[in-house]
């Protein structure tokens, strides 16, 4: 049964993951318990993406599968889930850019490989990188940008963490679909992804869980 | 003359479409006027590359073709914002970039649009300078469901009314009164016509129409200016590029009706009424593109591609959902003498032999960071290939980097005929000298001896 969900949502069978949830939690069964097959299931998922298997569309459905299951189980939750989180990353498209599908799939992707990610969103001033890198204290920074206008915002962005006494303290990862070794070396940055695999990979790399 | 096309094979519609294109008129239907007769020989020079070239015969050298997005404006000294709202700098600034770098052909002024019509209308599709972005950086596209997904069927019983009464008024807050607009066929016999009127007299419906018309008024200031451009460009002897524009059917609902997460849902759970809107589509993206090439007299309809990509779709998505109805408007604009310009943003390294599936020298193709040597081999035995020249390198790298990366793409694609130098991404940023390099090696080096 436990099996089941797990497989399921991996298989991305909605209604049925869905009608698993339902009856289980018509049986009394522990919320908590329902969520980390859920989440095992996702686990598969971002594993078939790494492996291309899964494309795009594949990660949005099961996000949208997720979603629904924790609608269904939240109102049950006694506790909150206790799992153990490899490391934080800070992540966001940098100032002057508000292209989110590529930052959501790295996001996606670290929070299924077991990071903390605190997601700032898109069109970020350096600012708020700075503010929340030393609120969480994440030894991980991740960059998104599509338009050759963030080469800029990157750079200037970098700039920000040095000036804030911070540079040393952290790793800069930089993506997008325009980013190459000759944009990573402008900006600064210490390395770039190629795609989402290559920022879970650095993110392993950095903290040490590689 | 009506009777006459509709006789032509669409090879000879073709050919009309380019003897059209070379012999161009002003807006008064004359024979344009060149500005010295050596402007007259190169606007015909260029032509005659481009057309061997884009019917994969060889030409007398490479044609190289830089197709910017804001770049003209940072280079003239603008910012986005600035030639957005003031036409003249902006016709000002593509001239500039024309006359400075002398391609094979330009795209027209027309891609910054007016500031103040969107802001008459207020449009939210887009941010631009001044409205969500700074004044210094380009428009960007505000993702999101303009069409729910329960909405598929009213797409389907009647896309213009679904468009009209819909889509607009979500898309421009001004056009709120859309909503309250009678359904046409309605007004039929005598009994109950003004019942379908009544919508006119009311005070919403009676804003949209003021709005309306001031953005109207708006559009053909701003048409004053950018749309004598392309004359003037032809009379230097600069050939426009781009007859006018369509797009893929699957891209029109992933773009801006449902959005990409929209789209990506509905592939799972509602397939078949995606498919059955997309069929619904493509006899209109058929038209537009026909429409505009038969209008402004050239063969070339632009095809933006976003969400066929690498990585966006599984293979059998893409030829379960992309591929079809794209080829459908391909084919049906070929029909029509028209030559589709599908312009390849990101990777299209797991499509190229899917897309093969094409008859020969009637499409041109523009990739982006796409493998060139392995276009040429797949879709290069059928099509024209153009762009690759990467946006970082155009940015940051140094002339002689530029010159080295031509070298390379001119060596393993240029043999035959059949291709065209060119940026891979509509590009904002660059070092001006680094497009020199672009032009003016490829000029050199990519003469056919």
């Amino acid at each position: 049964m436990a099996a089941d969900l797990a497989n399921i949502l991996a298989d991305l069978k909605e209604q049925e993951a869905l009608k698993i949830v339902k009856d289980r939690l018509g049986a009394g069964e522990d919320a908590l318990k329902i969520l980390n097959d859920a989440r095992k299931g996702m686990e598969v998922v971002g594993k078939r993406f790494a492996e291309s298997q899964y494309f795009i569309p594949d990660l949005v459905y099961s996000g949208e599968i997720l979603k629904a299951i924790s609608e269904l189980v939240r109102p049950k939750l006694t506790k909150t889930a206790g799992t153990k989180k490899l490391g934080k990353v800070v992540f966001g498209t940098v100032a002057g850019d508000i292209h989110d599908i590529g930052k959501d799939i790295v996001v996606f992707m670290l929070d299924v490989n077991g990071f903390e990610v605190h997601d700032l969103g898109v069109d970020v001033p350096a600012q708020k990188f700075v503010d929340k890198i030393k609120e969480s204290g994440a030894p991980v920074v991740g960059l998104s940008g599509f338009l050759s206008l963030a080469f800029d915002s990157m750079k200037q962005t970098i700039e920000a963490i040095q000036s804030a006494g911070l540079r040393d303290k952290v790793k800069v990862m930089i993506g997008g679909g325009q980013i190459t070794e000759e944009v990573r070396k402008y900006t600064g940055a210490d390395a770039f992804g190629k795609d989402a695999m290559a920022g879970v990979s650095l993110a392993k790399k950095w903290i040490g869980a590689g | 003359m009506e009777k006459q096309w509709a006789e032509m094979t669409s090879d000879e519609k073709q050919e009309a479409l380019f003897g059209r294109w070379l012999s161009p008129k002003d807006h008064e239907g004359n024979d344009l006027k060149f500005q010295s007769p050596q402007a007259a020989k190169a606007y015909k020079e260029r032509i005659t590359r481009l057309k061997d070239a884009m019917q994969m015969k060889t030409p007398d050298r490479v044609p190289v073709i830089p197709l910017p997005s804001f770049f003209p404006a940072f280079y003239s000294g603008f910012t986005p914002q600035e030639v957005m709202y003031d036409y003249a700098k902006c016709a000002q600034a593509w001239k500039k970039f024309v006359v400075d770098f002398a391609p094979d052909a330009q795209m027209g002024c027309a891609a910054p649009g007016s500031g103040k019509f969107f802001e008459t209308l207020d449009y939210k599709l887009y941010s631009w300078p001044g409205h969500g972005v700074a004044p210094e950086h380009s428009y960007q596209a505000n993702e999101g469901e303009y069409m729910t997904a329960d909405e598929y069927d009213a797409l389907i019983d009647d896309p213009s009314n679904f468009f009209s009464n819909s889509y607009l008024p979500r898309v421009f807050g001004k056009l709120e009164g859309f909503r309250m607009l009678p359904m046409l066929p309605g007004i039929l016999e005598i009994y109950g016509v003004a019942f379908n009127f009544i919508p006119f007299g009311l005070p919403p419906v009676q804003e949209t129409y003021k709005a309306l018309f001031d953005a109207g008024a708006e559009a053909l200031k701003w048409a004053g200016t950018v749309g004598g451009f392309d004359g003037e460009m032809a009379s230097l002897g600069y050939p426009a590029f781009m007859a006018g524009f369509t797009k893929v059917p699957f891209d029109v609902i992933g773009d801006t009706l449902r959005g990409t997460r929209g789209v990506m849902l509905d592939m799972y759970r509602c397939p078949d009424k995606l498919i059955e809107a997309m069929e619904r589509l493509t006899p209109l993206m058929i038209k537009l593109g026909v429409g505009m090439a038969q209008m402004n007299g050239k063969p070339l309809v632009f095809m933006p591609l976003h969400k066929g990509a690498d990585g966006f779709l599984s293979d059998e998505q893409f030829k379960k959902f992309y591929w079809p109805c794209f080829r459908k408007v391909m084919l049906g604009l070929i029909a029509e003498g028209c030559i589709p310009f599908p312009v390849a943003e990101g990777g299209y390294n797991s499509r190229l032999d899917v897309i093969t599936d094409l008859p020969k020298g009637k499409t041109v193709w523009m990739f982006d960071t796409t493998d060139m040597a392995r276009a040429k081999k797949t879709i290069g035995k059928v099509a024209c290939i153009m762009g690759n020249m990467p946006t970082d390198l155009l940015a940051l790298g140094t002339p002689q980097q530029v010159q080295d990366r031509a070298k390379n793409l001119i060596d393993s694609c240029a043999a035959g005929g059949g291709y065209m130098m060119s940026n891979g991404a509509f590009f904002d940023h660059a070092k001006p000298e680094n497009i020199k390099a672009m032009v003016d090696f490829t000029k050199q080096y990519g003469v056919y001896k």
